[in-house]
């Protein structure tokens, strides 16, 4: 079940070792370790090409594994289909939003809690994402791909939130998007971590994430170089030179 | 003259009807993963020859109909989970490929397990013909049409109405999305096979009476049906029925008035222009999408 409070030193919720994952000869992760607390809020920054999106699907199951191991909530789902990742509690919001563009914006939340049971937490879970992004409210019977891009990063934010996540990984969420989109973007991500969810955020606009993060992990092709609390690697001088551009 | 006209008419719709039915179950495995399943009308020969030699086995028709049916649904999902899923994460070309492979296994089945002789089942309410506005109806005609309407209507309400058919759908638009919902991809495939096998024997089933049947006969059904597909627009289960009853309207009018000679041809030459004229069909899906 949720653990909604994040107690100081609450249990670790994900934790990776040593994980490795091919694209064909290319090594795209290589021993990668990391963990996420309940209710943390951890980025995770690098450049293009640095391994990020490959990382997110080695997680959800996506990509196979080809070494390590990835322990969610105390299970081992390494090798554990995507679906079974998704029931068990970690929601992605992919790259590029992919929401289902010949849908409404109704049946795209609807088929997010495809694993719910529950019809009557889908139906309230439903309305606090109209809550937390009124204008899905207003176009809920217009179809996904007519919507702006923003509008389409807020579905698939809110298709995420609809299949009861413990765990939201969101990648990229700001790509495309005017400086006021992504503005409002991250205020909602805050905003779902003060309530209890706990996320991972993959972004190559590092300073927007590291800004809202507790924690980061800097990648570099396909490795962890560094990881510290977002507010020293703000600091940082290597950091803000390669990441930050100041 | 228009009498004539009528007539063909009738005939058209009926054959058309069955064009349909096999269009859609192109439609279905299409929408569930951008494969053309090259055994479509294998599944229609199946279910054919099977409620006949169940009919010549005893039973009665209708327990023979249901019979033939599940089991051409039972090797659709055999060829889903022994051809098809291995090759998960294969290319498209690929599986269409064995979807060929497939095709000409069954019919070789078929041909052992039933001789090359041509077979008929009886019409289901006798064979006196129906006078209907100078028109001659076969009472199966009216079944073939009846039924066609009802498993429209419900293939509808399936991908319009149930979270299954649009979780079947949202495969189509974006696989890696549809498993990031949650859903299994895998049972959709054969969701999606199991369908369309049956929509293919029931077609069979309900032609046999009206055309003979032989092993060979899923050869021109699965043309035709995937015809119908294309000429609608593949992947719109509607346009594939549009294009079906379109299909076999033409044909029968090309038949009546030119020559029956010219029936398959005139056919093929209607896919053609709609290919060279509406790539995407006649129903195609205007995409609405913003990058």
């Amino acid at each position: 079940m949720p653990s909604e409070s994040p107690a100081p030193a609450a249990e670790i919720l994900l934790e990776v070792v040593g994980l490795s994952s091919y694209y064909g000869p290319v090594c795209a992760i290589q021993q990668a370790d990391l963990h996420i607390r309940a209710g943390d809020l951890v980025a995770i920054v690098g450049g293009n090409g640095a391994g990020k999106t490959t990382l997110l699907h080695t997680l959800s199951g996506l990509h196979p594994a080809s070494a390590g191991c990835i322990r969610f909530a105390g299970k081992d789902i390494t090798r554990a289909a995507t679906h079974r990742i998704v029931a068990a509690g970690i929601c992605q919001v992919p790259e590029g939003r992919l929401v289902f563009a010949p849908l409404s914006v109704e049946d795209n939340l609807r088929l997010g809690a495809f694993r719910q049971r529950d019809q009557d937490w889908i139906r309230r879970q439903t309305q606090q994402v109209y809550a937390l992004f009124p204008i899905l409210a207003e176009r809920r019977h217009q179809l996904a791909g007519t919507l702006s891009g923003g509008q389409q990063q807020m579905l698939a934010i809110g298709r995420a939130l609809l299949g009861h996540p413990r765990l939201l990984l969101l990648d990229e969420p700001s790509m495309g998007l005017a400086p006021l989109l992504v503005e409002e973007i991250f205020r909602v991500i805050v905003e779902l971590n003060s309530q209890g969810v706990t996320i991972l955020l993959v972004e190559q606009n590092a300073r927007a994430a590291l800004r809202i993060a507790k924690r980061g992990y800097i990648l570099e092709t396909g490795r962890i170089v560094k990881t510290a609390p977002a507010t020293e690697l703000l600091a940082d001088d290597a950091i803000r030179r390669a990441y930050l551009g100041y | 003259m228009p009498e004539q006209l009528f007539q063909f008419l009738v005939t058209g719709i009926t054959v058309g009807s069955t064009y349909a039915l096999v269009g859609l179950g192109f439609a279905l495995i299409y929408n569930a993963s951008d494969v053309v399943n090259f055994a479509q009308g294998e599944f229609v020969m199946l279910g054919a020859m099977a409620a006949i030699a169940l009919l010549g086995a005893g039973l009665p028709l209708p327990l023979a109909a249901i019979l033939a049916t599940l089991a051409t649904v039972g090797v659709g999902l055999l060829l889903e989970r022994f051809a098809i899923e291995p090759a998960l994460g294969a290319s498209v070309v690929t599986t269409i490929i064995i979807t060929i492979g497939a095709a000409i296994f069954l019919r070789g089945i078929a041909m052992l397990l039933w001789g090359k002789d041509f077979h008929s089942l009886p019409p289901f309410t006798g064979d006196a013909p129906i006078q209907l506005g100078g028109a001659t109806v076969l009472p199966q005609s009216l079944w073939v049409l009846g039924v066609t309407v009802a498993l429209v209507v419900l293939v509808r309400l399936f991908f319009n109405r149930t979270l299954i058919g649009k979780a079947l759908l949202a495969c189509s638009f974006n696989r890696a999305a549809a498993q990031l919902v949650g859903i299994n991809v895998r049972m959709m495939l054969r969701l999606a096979y199991g369908l369309s096998a049956g929509l293919g024997a029931l077609a069979g089933i309900l032609i046999a009476p009206i055309t003979f049947s032989s092993y060979e006969a899923g050869v021109m059904l699965g043309l035709k049906g995937f015809s119908a597909a294309i000429v609608g627009g593949i992947g719109n289960p509607m346009g594939a029925v549009a294009g079906g009853l379109l299909l076999g309207v033409l044909e029968s009018l090309g038949a009546g008035l030119v020559s029956s000679g010219y029936k398959d041809a005139i056919a093929f030459l209607f896919v053609l222009m709609v290919l060279f004229f509406e790539p995407t069909g006649l129903f195609g899906h205007k995409a609405a999408e913003r990058v």
